[in-house]
């Protein structure tokens, strides 16, 4: 099973794995992991489930949709790479992804 | 003082139901939502995406379905207090006493809680500041345009609020509009106007930066813009506008002395019931082992809490379960008049 590392904001590291075709945003609400909010579930509708993903990773993810771009203009503190995980699919190319959680969701 | 069976809080498809569950076994609601219109999320979020998972509707919007259960609650002529947000509660001889932030107070021996993830608020700026002169300097909405007369005002955001208000503002004001990104996400002809303006010198757009400070005494003198790459600029402005959509608060309920999990309130599965006598939740915001946030169990749950709100509201009556294909009784309660 892939593992996605979830870096909180305060530093604190979970290491996760994740069954492929969950969403890192499934990965993080379904174990516990704090730092995801996810208001809306998964439906790319609130940009509560932001996160930065690592400078190495940031290009072998499927690029973003429009609509997922439109979101983040809402996000806290969105920067050049901000995605939100409930559009990124677990898969085996994504194996050992890093994501570091914003400050705050909102 | 408003007297009714049932409070309900919050006007997403889950409370309209409620009402409807209410309404046939002759129970009186009256709903309070943050919002300016019913709908809830299905209206504020997702007005135009599809939805494929309502029994027997193979595909609607957020807005057919919140239109369909108005219509569907149309007999019971349900009271809307709209742009309200429930703040206090406290328990009275009769029943529960909630006020609202615009004074309005209800009594109910039945409040049902179909909050979904809380009230909509507008997001607003975390920088050093905004808080401090949020509603002098800062506004996340405007009530009265000619306030800003004359005056320099920066304008956040990317969406159709931005844009419109920096055309409109344009005329008679100095507009700086700023957003995160080259592309704007209003629409395009929004997005075209203020690019004319920009060239005719009418509204100055700096793109792609975000705020990064907010400078002044008694009121603002200037803010800070900084992009990516960690360029910054100071702009001189009187007033700060962010429109940044809306989000989710549970806000006061999470005082109200119910149990709590993460931002849910757990339930009783037999009657949605709270840890709180004649308080129940239904929708989002409960939880129980195996709960789904799908507006088809926010409608089982509102069936099943509606039942139990009966016994409080007419503690001398005996609720007698009934179809409504067969019941003459509901039939009278939904107006339906019979041809035979």
């Amino acid at each position: 099973m892939p593992k996605i590392t979830y870096i909180e904001h305060n530093g604190k590291i979970h290491t996760q794995e994740v069954a492929n075709g969950l969403t890192v945003m499934e990965g993080a609400v379904q174990n516990n992991i704090p730092g995801i909010d996810a208001d809306c579930g998964g439906s790319c509708a609130c940009a509560t489930c932001h996160v930065y993903v690592d400078e190495k990773w940031f290009e072998k993810l499927k690029e973003k949709e429009s609509a997922e771009e439109d979101m983040l203009d809402m996000a806290f503190e969105p920067k050049k790479l901000s995605r939100l995980s409930c559009q990124i699919i677990v898969s085996e190319e994504i194996d050992g992804l890093v994501v570091k959680m914003p400050s705050k969701q909102g | 003082m408003i007297k009714t069976d049932v409070l309900v809080i919050g006007a997403g498809p889950v409370g309209l139901f409620a009402v409807h569950q209410l309404g046939i076994i002759g129970l009186k609601a009256e709903v309070v939502d943050n919002l300016d219109k019913v709908g809830g999320q299905c209206i504020e979020l997702y007005p135009d995406k599809p939805i494929y998972d309502i029994p027997a509707i193979p595909e609607c919007t957020g807005e057919s379905l919140t239109k369909n259960l108005l219509e569907q609650i149309k007999p019971f002529k349900t009271n809307f207090h709209l742009n309200q947000r429930v703040e206090k509660i406290s328990k009275e001889k009769d029943g529960w006493r909630v006020t609202t932030n615009k004074k309005t107070e209800f009594l109910a021996p039945n409040v049902i809680i179909a909050g979904g993830v809380g009230s909509f608020e507008p997001r607003k700026f975390l920088v050093k500041g905004a808080d401090i002169f949020e509603n002098k300097g800062v506004f996340y909405s405007i009530k009265d345009k000619n306030f800003f007369k004359n005056k320099k005002v920066c304008i956040f955001g990317g969406g159709d609020s931005a844009l419109d208000w920096a055309i409109e503002m344009s005329k008679f004001s100095e507009v700086v509009l700023v957003h995160r990104r080259n592309e704007f996400r209003g629409t395009k002809n929004s997005a075209d106007i203020a690019r004319k303006l920009e060239k005719e010198g009418k509204i100055k757009i700096k793109t792609p930066f975000q705020i990064d400070s907010i400078e002044g005494q008694n009121k603002i003198s200037s803010i800070t813009i900084k992009d990516d790459n960690g360029k910054s600029e100071k702009i001189t402005t009187d007033f700060v506008l962010g429109f940044f959509g809306l989000i989710m608060k549970l806000g006061p309920i999470a005082e109200w002395g119910l149990n709590l999990d993460k931002k849910t309130i757990p339930v009783n599965t037999e009657n949605f019931q709270t840890n709180k006598e004649g308080i129940f939740a239904i929708g989002d915001i409960c939880t129980y082992p195996g709960k789904l946030k799908l507006i088809l169990s926010g409608f089982h749950e509102g069936a099943l809490a509606a039942r139990a709100c009966f016994k409080l509201a007419k503690p001398n009556e005996k609720y007698r379960f009934e179809f409504s294909t067969t019941s003459k009784n509901i039939q009278e309660k939904l107006g339906i008049k019979k041809s035979d």
